[in-house]
């Protein structure tokens, strides 16, 4: 940015145009200094985030491999893999995200779009901004409770099941809101034609808002599952085995199985005292980023594809 | 003034009698007793919160989804009382259609803007008939017709605004409530929108909210004024001044108020 030094010279004919100051190399000062704090910020975000992906990548990359990928944990590092947390994480996450779209979504087309501005609307709005601020280990505790022991004979206990409906729990708070301000940012001019076209109410979710929000749904919901793709203290809660050896099979049944999942099988590896299970946690944690990544990658794809059908 | 009016006028399509609208427990626009006629232009005047946008989102019931809104009085369509428990708003807004002061075309193509209404309305004719002839009687036709699976978002405000006339017209209503509808057009584009007010008009009643005034002089038969004036409570309160002729409303009001406005020395 290239600040002129010099005021434009010239006889106004405004009396009092005299009492301006421009001071505009202070002005542009400013605004320097506060160019190079939001780029410090910037800097300082991503160096940490360099230098932590940097060095997880410097333990594990070694350790990735085909075998890691489709092997059981074992007592020797040297044969152990994560095969029955990578597949326990893919189960619950599909499970958590059929779940969770459908509940949180249609749970904030209603509060935004059918009861907008009434008092039960106020009560729940206010509950659901807490609880999504609620630590993820009481949602364990809720689990453990709920799903664990009240619902056994449906759940089967400590199983895939249990587990995908407590994340569903936890992350349902973020679906929900993040629903309800894609739909706030729908115009409401575009409500308003379609009313005036005759239309009800769900003809107009259906047809003009939703459509609209879209986009702005799908990210929040993939932002929702890559937080519970990480979360470990309430499946551990809940009872989730840091041991697997066997597959879930592709049936119902295998709803009713126990299970690990990724951030539960590093968190065991990096409890050990031996060197060599840290380099495989290493190894865990990029596994874990990839499939994050590859979650985010589809987010975009979908916002941009849905985007360009507007 | 209502009887005297009255008997100037046609069969009259909407009545409007002791009409009262409160928002939350403020009474907004009161007294309003307007008649509006059959096949003519009906424009609706006044300054700045003088209720007459409120007034005309009263006769679609568009009011209905401000939950602080409230009627009181009788509004009448052909007759029956629209906020009697019997009659169905959604029913009501396809056949009093509404044309809104910015451009709302929806996010889909000129074709889908027209076909929507008609479709979650039932529409059982052929289709791509409807959308030509509402998009032909809206004067706009020549411009689209070789794009009409372009998004509607993508026309010029004044074609945006005709998109948005014809997708009423669609519906084949009997009366097209205009909000300022011509208040974010350029002068040419508003030139065009009045044009075809005035060739709508032999098949569709039109009640037209507007600030200009030259615009009420030129494309409507009658005109409610309309006033405000400070409450109390420091809002303001709208009513109905005086329904006459456009021509007596310009020429030869009742009221000193009105003779002020549409000279310009107010408002």
């Amino acid at each position: 940015m290239t600040s002129p030094n010099q005021v434009l010279q010239g006889d106004s004919c405004q009396p009092n145009a005299y009492k301006f100051s421009p001071a505009l190399p202070s002005r542009y000062k400013t605004d320097g200094i506060f160019k190079a704090l939001a780029w410090a910020a910037v800097v300082i975000s991503l160096t940490v985030l360099v230098v932590l992906l940097a060095d997880v990548a410097n333990d594990g990359i070694s350790r990735i491999n085909w075998n890691f990928l489709t092997s059981f944990p074992s007592r020797r590092p040297a044969e152990s893999g994560l095969l029955s947390a990578l597949v326990g994480t893919i189960w619950v996450m599909a499970l958590v995200a059929l779940f969770s779209f459908p509940i949180g979504v249609g749970a904030g087309i209603f509060l935004e779009e059918f009861i907008a501005d009434s008092f039960f609307e106020n009560i729940v709005e206010v509950n659901i901004a807490n609880l999504a601020a609620v630590p993820s280990i009481i949602y364990g505790l809720l689990g453990l409770q709920v799903f664990v022991r009240w619902l056994f004979p449906i759940t089967g206990g400590r199983t895939i099941l249990s587990g995908a409906l407590t994340l569903t729990l936890l992350i349902l708070p973020i679906i929900i809101i993040a629903t309800r301000e894609s739909l706030r940012a729908v115009p409401s001019s575009l409500r308003q034609a379609g009313f005036a076209l005759g239309a009800t109410r769900w003809q107009v979710v259906r047809e003009i808002i939703f459509p609209q929000a879209l986009p702005g749904i799908l990210t929040g919901v993939i932002l929702a599952l890559s937080r519970a793709i990480g979360e470990t203290a309430p499946l551990i809660t809940i009872g989730a085995l840091t041991f697997i050896a066997f597959l879930p099979p592709l049936s119902l049944q295998g709803l009713r199985t126990t299970f690990s999942v990724l951030p539960i099988q590093v968190f065991n590896w990096v409890s050990r005292p031996q060197a060599e299970f840290h380099l495989l946690a290493a190894g865990g944690i990029i596994v874990l980023m990839v499939m994050l990544l590859l979650m985010n990658g589809i987010a975009i794809y979908l916002r941009n594809r849905f985007q360009q059908n507007r | 003034m209502v009887s005297e009016t009255t008997a100037t006028m046609t069969e009259p399509v909407i009545q409007m009698e002791n009409l009262n609208v409160y928002y939350g427990s403020t009474l907004a626009v009161r007294d309003v007793n307007i008649n509006i006629p059959y096949n003519q232009v009906m424009a609706f005047i006044g300054p700045s919160g003088c209720g007459k946008s409120t007034v005309l989102r009263c006769l679609n019931r568009m009011n209905d989804l401000i939950p602080s809104a409230r009627v009181e009085g009788k509004v009448t369509y052909h007759g029956r009382d629209i906020y009697s428990s019997d009659v169905d708003a959604v029913d009501l807004r396809r056949r009093v259609g509404m044309v809104f002061q910015k451009p709302n075309p929806f996010p889909k193509s000129i074709y889908e803007n027209i076909a929507f209404g008609a479709r979650i309305n039932g529409y059982q004719g052929d289709m791509d008939e409807l959308v030509e002839d509402s998009l032909r009687k809206a004067a706009i036709w020549d411009e689209v017709k070789d794009q009409l699976k372009k998004s509607g978002l993508a026309l010029s405000g004044g074609q945006q605004q005709r998109l948005c006339i014809a997708r009423a017209i669609a519906l084949q209503p009997d009366v097209i409530l205009m909000d300022e509808p011509c208040s974010a057009l350029d002068p040419i584009s508003t030139l065009r929108v009045e044009e075809l007010i005035n060739q709508l008009k032999d098949q569709y009643t039109i009640v037209i909210v507007t600030h200009n005034m030259q615009q009420a002089s030129r494309v409507s038969d009658y005109t409610a004024f309309f006033n405000a004036e400070a409450t109390e409570q420091g809002g303001k309160q709208g009513f109905l001044v005086e329904c006459d002729t456009t021509k007596t409303i310009f020429n030869n009001p009742r009221e000193k108020s009105t003779q002020e406005y549409v000279s310009g020395r107010f408002g």
